[in-house]
């Protein structure tokens, strides 16, 4: 193939002897001929370096053909050399091969299918990077032919642990649509699974691939809108450029019109209402609401963004407020687009482009910031151009005479366009403002007498359309013009005066000098430019009853003049016959007096900081801002999933019928689809507890409080009710919800998908009601892929089986991170069980100097490092002495474990108790860690030997998931032994109690009833700890884990905790 | 989204291209270099190319840095302000890595830079734009890097994902050591000003920023807290910074990206006075139109004014003469003036200001000849630093770290510089400088004498009261309107 496509092109070429690869790289700018020949060999060069088994060899090649790429020239003909390369282990060339395979693999599909392969493999890869740099070049690799296999990797990689190969898998989306828009329905799905990702990371580009592929399907939305909303901060700033951009239409078809209700609203509505008087009431309890709590939530969300560095967020914001907020609100992004002026001259010109179009309708936001929009002359003429349109936007009665004088410098620039564009913002100011208008025509024709000439010609033309607008004799300054006449040149000025002495000609002055001015333009006539030659006749016409001899010369003039236009437009004998036929009304008719105003007036019907708005024309792929709905569409779409974040209900005047219609979807909602959890719940007692202070604070809705009496540990161990407090107590953003909220809400999650899936384009009250029970929410993942396998070789069953890495929330940033709750795969939970009474270390006899020491696995996240265990010492100092200098040493840690040791303790006084908190990574080992605990210079052996239990965290999943994840920790990976005491063990309860206190996991919602599950993740490694308890007839203990010796050691703990 | 990138050089020539999505021919590039000449021809500069040009079928955004051209391609509706400003991050991080975004360096490191342009965007779309981020998966080139790659066939393509892409942390590398750890921050403020002839202000603000450069291991929390915050009218913080703090507290909380960068910048608006650190009198006499003298006069002086007992340093003018000024022959009593002819650009290097001696340059300006004089002003643009103050009077309280047990050594600066400083210079106007009050006036001449058209002796009255007028102010405003009343008589 390479030979091939070598003889095609060069086949004629002779091979010369010539320098090396190296040198005829630099001297690139050869004669074409040397060139070619240069290429042949450096090409033939660079095939035995890409063949050799020289990694280093290869590389260099790699560098210089990237080299060419980069610059352009073709290097398509070593695409076959440099595809084998695909293989290698050099991450650094496999890198290059990738950027090469990219540019050329269109050009060369066949050869480029070769590589296929590799990259299914890399698609399995255990490092992150590599699957995702897999999946970008896969469907970067425009061959129509491997969408299948596309598919199937990004159906793969949606569900991967990794949230950079979730983001990746976002951005394959839209290329996969260009390729096949076939796949849509198939797409849109994988697009609402990304959309319902928490991880900030992701969700950027999840909101992307929707407006690149379905941006009308708003319903997917709905159940994300709150999420979207309080994640917004944390994204990433192209994310949230892409997510307001989204936004602002779905609250414009979600929404009412919020500047409605002062003016129009109740003239608009009420004939609408009148019929009914339900209605009525509706309109009412509206008008007193202003806006919906959603939309307030977004304004609300979004206005902190206008303090990014990033100028495009901030527009975006600017934007969102113009075509969204109450009039008195837009206000507040004043500031920042000012700020934005100060940036780089590309940005200065987009957004004075904006600015110069909200200052048409909202003067009174930008008047304060006056002065930020004169001109300097550092300035480009664009820029000074804006500024001008801006300023002349913004004039009115009590600032014209600051801006006039400083329009007055501008006219003394040497700028000639900021000249003549002053000129004619002084005449617009005259028009606009009847209180200047004097003064500025004064001024033009001060003007008049001005040097340069383009000044002159400026203002007559100014002056010519202000005198059309105003009413009243003007012969004077008519009569000054005309004198013009002679001086000037430009086409525009002339003709202006000609019409203006036209127009004028029966006033006393200019009459007498009327026919001087027709006698002079008669003389050069034949030379004017067409533009100024039509004027002439017409614009004299009051005069030409006057003699007889002019009217012949205007006669002449007249044909010349149509004569001239059917040069211009084409069928020259119909048209001239046709002129000369209406001569007299064309040329005789009347004008309508200009309207002098902004030319940024029509630029409304364009999104403010769009490309189309730039250009003022449609661009492709303009999607048109929808206008308000009459009447917003039922909000309470957007309540099925998660709980508010930010707006208790409480707070929002007046939507208490809202909120208890909400509370009755919900129940109905529950009593439908998940029926056969409500029995299990009605069993275990669902009257223990009706008010419940943290499910309030954690999910408003009403139907969580029958839910929460799932929480079945509340009654029989203090100690868990108390920690779940805390946590709640201290940091409620972070939500480590309680065992019972978090049952209540996978069951909705799992439901609302499902209805999701069953009626996609559904309105709320379709979507909820009659859903056939169980569809799987993994059903997009399950679709059939047979005509795949003819291309593939790889088991789907083995697919995913890499390490994975789960979100953690770092509890540092917890003020930053309002995290979402959401359905989305995998996410960490809290603790269920976390023991209270601590456990002796070293008792004070041992360690020789009066210091008792207590320890106490916290389980709780450690703020150094997630893959650290806590464990929190207790140091008691029994004696009678203070212990000073407490501290860690000689922490000789084995391979792959460390250690975050506590500060310093300066003393310990007598008697005194002192906590402190370590964390161990223990690198998934239960290697025993020993270090020493100094105290006043005694050195202390202390030995820390965990359980398996505590290197794990709790993490929660949809029950799909879990199975979904347990189906692939089969054979050697699963552990189990019959549970052999069970009448001893009692009830759910008490079974679920017992793996809490041994194990820190969390239990999965289960749909079947004998099963309990739970879920964990091991804390270095982060590989998935699942559990699972057949309690029927078989009773069973399954552990299952990727990390062999984890999962038996586990099994043991297990074992000998039950037993117990 | 962004299709393609072309990278322009200042003669025209295309020296690198990348595309994301199908390739799109050079040839579109025609309509840039289109563009491009109009403005040649149009007599303009550099950054007068249109930032976006609409092509048939294309959409060409444009940005001008360092005498080069960054030409984004895209086919479809975007936010133009969103390609802007990643072209603009793709300038900084060319600038982070190469320390200067040129053509040498670009061309030099064709691969890196190809590299990186593969890594910041996916499809059009931005991927990883953290410098820190990026030079954890591409390392920057340095000499013994270079050295060592070739020696052992290394390569500075990272093997491991960056974790901070996975931590909420994802402007700041793991796992950072330093044997000396170190934390800096320059508090930098540019004094905006627009001063008229007379002295007094226009306009005037301050935009400062905090440029801070920290190297700290581990992953230290910092807070920053000012003594005043309340100057501060309007900010922009880096991404790192906590909001909700800065808004209820006022003080800066983040976790700091390794190495430098713009921690906040802010703005003092118009609204409080600005103290404005010199003063400037200048004079320009250009020869009247009709004379036959072709030389005019200028005459600056520089003086302190309000410098809170700092001296005012590297003091520089610049005065961009009109067209028609041939040559300026100036002398000066401290530092260098120069002019250029080409640009004509009379520049003046002053350095210190010495408040016992105040700098001053007085000379001739010689024209053209025959050339049209006309009377546009020439400003003066303003350059000059004062070190160890912010002119707002912004002070930083304390800086905290937590989450690491080390004692960072922490420094704070604060430095003044000129930002847009210019001092407009209007042309001595008659009386009270308004052309309008003049015209107006003008205006009322001419209502007058037509109600009096038939008495020769007012006409003649007015004529001359006019010709006093015009005696009296210098000007030739009248000259016309005159010529116009004689003829009438």
């Amino acid at each position: 193939m390479a030979s091939g496509n070598l003889g095609l092109t060069y086949g004629g070429q002779e091979k010369t002897p010539s320098l090396s690869g190296e040198t005829e790289f630099a001297a690139e700018a050869g004669a074409p001929g040397g060139l070619f020949h240069a290429d042949y060999k450096r090409h033939d060069d660079l095939k035995q370096m890409l063949d050799s088994s020289k990694d280093s060899l290869k590389l260099e090649a790699m560098k210089r053909i990237i080299g060419m790429v980069a610059k352009g020239r073709d290097a398509s003909d070593l695409f076959p050399a440099v595809v084998k390369n695909v293989v290698s282990k050099n991450i650094e060339v496999k890198k290059l091969v990738y950027v090469y395979l990219v540019r050329y693999a269109e050009e060369q599909q066949d050869l480029a299918l070769l590589s296929i392969s590799t990259f299914q493999r890399a698609l399995k890869d255990p490092n992150q990077l590599i699957r995702a740099s897999a999946l970008r070049v896969l469907s970067s690799i425009r061959v129509p032919v491997i969408v299948p296999i596309m598919m199937l990797a990004i159906r793969d990689s949606v569900s991967d642990m990794s949230p950079y190969v979730r983001k990746t898998a976002a951005h394959a989306i839209p290329k996969l649509y260009d390729l096949d828009p076939e796949q849509k329905d198939e797409l849109v799905m994988v697009i609402e699974r990304l959309l319902s990702d928490q991880t900030t990371l992701v969700v950027g580009s999840a909101v992307m691939a929707f407006e690149q592929v379905c941006p009308e399907r708003t319903d997917l939305i709905h159940k994300n809108f709150r999420k979207l909303c309080a994640v917004l901060v944390d994204v990433e700033e192209w994310g949230q450029v892409i997510i307001i951009g989204m936004l602002t239409r779905y609250a414009r078809t979600q929404f009412t019109d919020p500047n409605i209700n002062g003016t129009s609203h109740s003239q608009k509505d009420k004939p609408f209402y009148e019929d009914s008087e339900e209605d009525d009431e509706k309109s009412k309890q509206r008008e007193s609401l202003a806006l919906d709590s959603d939309h307030r939530l977004l304004l609300r969300n979004t206005k902190p963004l206008l303090q990014s560095r990033n100028s495009s967020v901030v527009m975006a914001v600017a934007q969102l407020y113009h075509h969204l907020a109450p009039k008195e609100d837009v206000a507040v992004v004043t500031r920042a687009l000012i700020r934005l002026l100060r940036s780089h001259r590309e940005v200065q010109t987009v957004v004075l482009n904006s600015i110069a179009s909200m200052s048409v309708n909202r003067k009174d936001m930008f008047e304060p910031f006056l002065k930020n929009f004169f001109v300097r002359n550092t300035d480009a003429t664009q820029i000074k151009l804006l500024k001008l349109e801006i300023l002349t936007n913004l004039a009115n009665e009590s600032n014209i005479t600051f801006i006039l004088r400083e329009f007055q410098t501008y006219i003394s620039s040497q700028d000639r366009d900021l000249v003549a564009a002053t000129i004619q913002a002084i005449g617009r100011c005259a028009a606009g403002i009847k209180e200047v208008t004097d003064t500025c025509l004064s001024g033009l024709i001060a003007l008049l007498s001005n040097s340069d000439e383009l000044v002159v010609a400026e203002s007559v033309v100014v002056i010519k359309k202000l005198l059309q607008t105003q009413q009243g004799s003007h012969g004077d300054i008519v009569g000054q013009m005309a004198r013009l006449v002679n001086r000037i040149t430009v086409p525009q000025a002339r003709a202006a005066i000609l019409w203006l002495v036209g127009e004028h000609c029966e006033k006393k002055r200019v009459s007498k000098m009327a026919p001087d001015v027709l006698r002079f333009m008669a003389r050069s006539f034949a030379n004017e430019p067409l533009s100024c030659a039509c004027r002439t006749p017409s614009k004299l016409k009051c005069y030409a009853n006057m003699s007889l001899a002019w009217r012949n010369m205007i006669k002449i003039m007249i044909s010349e003049i149509v004569y001239a236009f059917c040069v211009i437009s084409f069928s020259r004998q119909r048209n001239k016959q046709f002129l000369l036929n209406m001569q007299k009304k064309i040329f005789l008719a009347s004008k309508p007096p200009p309207v002098i105003e902004s030319v940024f007036k029509d630029r409304d019907e364009f999104q403010l900081g769009s490309l189309s708005h730039y250009l003022n024309s449609r661009v492709v792929g303009y999607m048109d801002l929808p206008s308000f709905p009459a009447v917003a569409p039922d909000s309470s779409v957007r309540n099925v999933e998660s709980p508010r974040p930010t707006i208790p209900v409480a707070s929002v005047p007046g939507n208490s019928a809202g909120t208890s219609s909400k509370g009755k979807k919900m129940e109905a909602f529950y009593s439908e689809s998940s029926s056969e959890d409500e029995e299990r719940n009605e069993e275990s007692g669902s009257s223990d507890s009706k008010s419940d202070s943290s499910s309030e604070t954690e999910s408003g809705s009403a139907a969580s409080d029958s839910d929460a009496s799932t929480s079945d540990e509340e009654d029989d161990d203090d100690s868990i009710n108390i920690s779940q407090q805390n946590i709640v107590r201290l940091s409620p953003s972070l939500s480590p919800s309680p065992p019972s909220h978090r049952l209540t809400r996978s069951l909705v999650i799992q439901s609302s998908s499902e209805s999701q899936y069953s009626s996609n384009s559904s309105d709320s009250d379709s979507s909820i009601s009659d859903t056939p029970e169980k569809v799987s929410p993994r059903m997009p993942l399950a679709v059939p892929k047979s005509n795949l396998d003819l291309l593939l070789d790889l088991d789907v069953s083995e697919s995913v089986t890499t390490p994975v890495m789960a979100s953690i929330p770092g509890i540092p940033f917890a003020s930053l991170a309002t995290t979402p709750n959401s359905d989305s795969s995998i996410q960490p939970a809290s603790a269920v069980y976390i023991s209270t009474r601590p456990m002796e270390l070293v008792s004070s006899v041992s360690s020789g100097c009066s210091l008792q020491i207590l320890y106490r696995y916290s389980r709780s996240v450690n703020l150094y490092s997630a893959s650290m265990v806590t464990i929190e010492l207790t140091l008691i100092n029994t004696g009678n002495e203070d212990l000073a200098e407490i501290k860690i040493a000689n922490k000789n840690m084995p391979v792959g474990i460390s250690m975050h040791e506590f500060t310093t303790l300066a003393s310990l006084p007598a008697g005194a108790t002192r906590l402190v908190t370590l964390g161990i990574d223990f690198g998934d080992s239960t290697q025993t860690v020993s270090c020493d605990l100094v105290a006043s210079g005694r050195p202390i052996r202390i030995n820390f030997r965990p359980s398996v239990g505590e290197l794990i965290r709790p993490v929660t999943c949809s029950e799909g998931v879990f199975i979904n994840e347990q189906g692939k920790l089969k054979g050697m990976n699963e552990h189990s032994f019959p549970i052999t005491n069970m009448s001893e063990l009692g009830d759910v309860k008490n079974i679920s109690a017992k793996l809490f206190r041994a194990s820190n996991m969390a239990s999965i919602s289960s749909s079947e009833q004998n099963t309990l599950r739970f879920a964990g993740q091991t804390l270095s490694s982060k590989s998935l700890v699942l559990v699972t308890i057949m309690i029927g007839a078989n009773p069973k203990l399954t552990v299952c884990c990727e990390k062999m010796i984890i999962g038996s050691m586990l099994l043991a703990e297990l074992k000998e905790a039950l037993k117990n | 989204m962004i299709h393609s990138l072309f990278v322009i050089n200042h003669s025209g020539d295309v020296f690198m291209e990348k595309h994301w999505r199908s390739i799109i021919p050079r040839t579109v590039m025609d309509y840039f270099f289109e563009a491009q000449r109009q403005v040649v021809k149009d007599n303009k500069g550099h950054e007068d190319v249109p930032c976006v040009i609409a092509t048939p079928h294309h959409y060409l955004i444009s940005i001008y840095h360092n005498s080069l051209y960054f030409v984004a391609v895209c086919m479809s509706e975007v936010p133009p302000l969103f390609v802007i400003e990643f072209l603009h991050t793709v300038v900084d991080i060319l600038e982070k890595y190469f320390s200067e975004c040129n053509e040498t360096n670009i061309k030099e490191h064709y691969v890196v830079v190809y590299e990186l342009l593969d890594e910041v965007l996916d499809n059009g779309y931005p991927l990883a734009t953290e410098p820190n981020i990026l030079q954890e998966l591409i390392k920057p080139p340095n000499i013994i890097g270079n050295l060592i790659n070739t020696v052992t066939g290394k390569s500075n393509v990272s093997s491991v994902l960056p974790s901070g892409q996975l931590s909420n942390v994802p402007w700041r590398r793991a796992d950072v050591k330093y044997t000396n750890n170190e934390a800096y921050f320059d508090i930098v403020e540019e004094v905006d000003a627009i001063i008229d002839k007379t002295g007094s202000t226009v306009f005037a603000e301050i935009a400062g920023k905090i440029e801070c450069c920290v190297r700290l291991s581990g992953t230290p929390d910092l807070t920053l807290s000012f003594i005043n915050p309340r100057l501060m009218d309007d900010v922009s913080l880096h991404p790192c910074v906590r909001l909700k703090r800065w808004e209820n507290e006022r003080i800066l909380s983040f976790v700091p990206p390794d190495g430098s960068f713009c921690l906040m910048t802010y703005h003092v608006g118009c609204q409080s006075a600005v103290a404005i650190p010199i003063y400037i009198r200048h004079n320009f006499f250009l020869p009247k139109e009709n004379s036959q003298s072709q030389t005019g006069k200028i005459e600056i002086t520089v003086g302190p004014r309000q410098t809170m007992g700092r001296v005012v340093e590297n003091l520089q003018l610049s005065i961009p003469m009109p067209k028609f000024v041939l040559n300026c022959t100036v002398s000066v009593n401290q530092g260098r003036a120069t002019f250029d002819p080409v640009t004509k650009i009379l520049f003046w290097d002053v350095g210190k200001i010495d408040p016992t001696k105040l700098p001053n340059m007085r000379g001739q300006i010689h024209i053209q000849s025959g050339a049209v004089v006309l009377q546009s002003t020439p400003s003066v643009n303003v350059q000059f630093t004062l070190s160890q103050t912010a002119i707002s009077g912004l002070k930083v309280h304390r800086l905290d770290m937590f989450g690491e047990n080390y004692k960072p050594f922490k420094g704070v600066k604060y430095l003044t510089k000129a930002g847009n400083f210019q001092i407009q210079n209007h042309i001595p106007l008659p009386d009270t400088e308004q052309v309008f009050v003049v015209g107006e006036r003008y205006f009322a001449f001419l209502k007058a004498m037509d109600s009096m058209q038939r008495n020769l002796r007012d006409k003649m009255r007015t004529v001359s009261y006019m010709e006093r007028l015009k005696v009296r102010t210098g000007q030739d405003k009248l000259r016309t309107g005159i010529c116009g009343l004689h003829a009438h008589i």
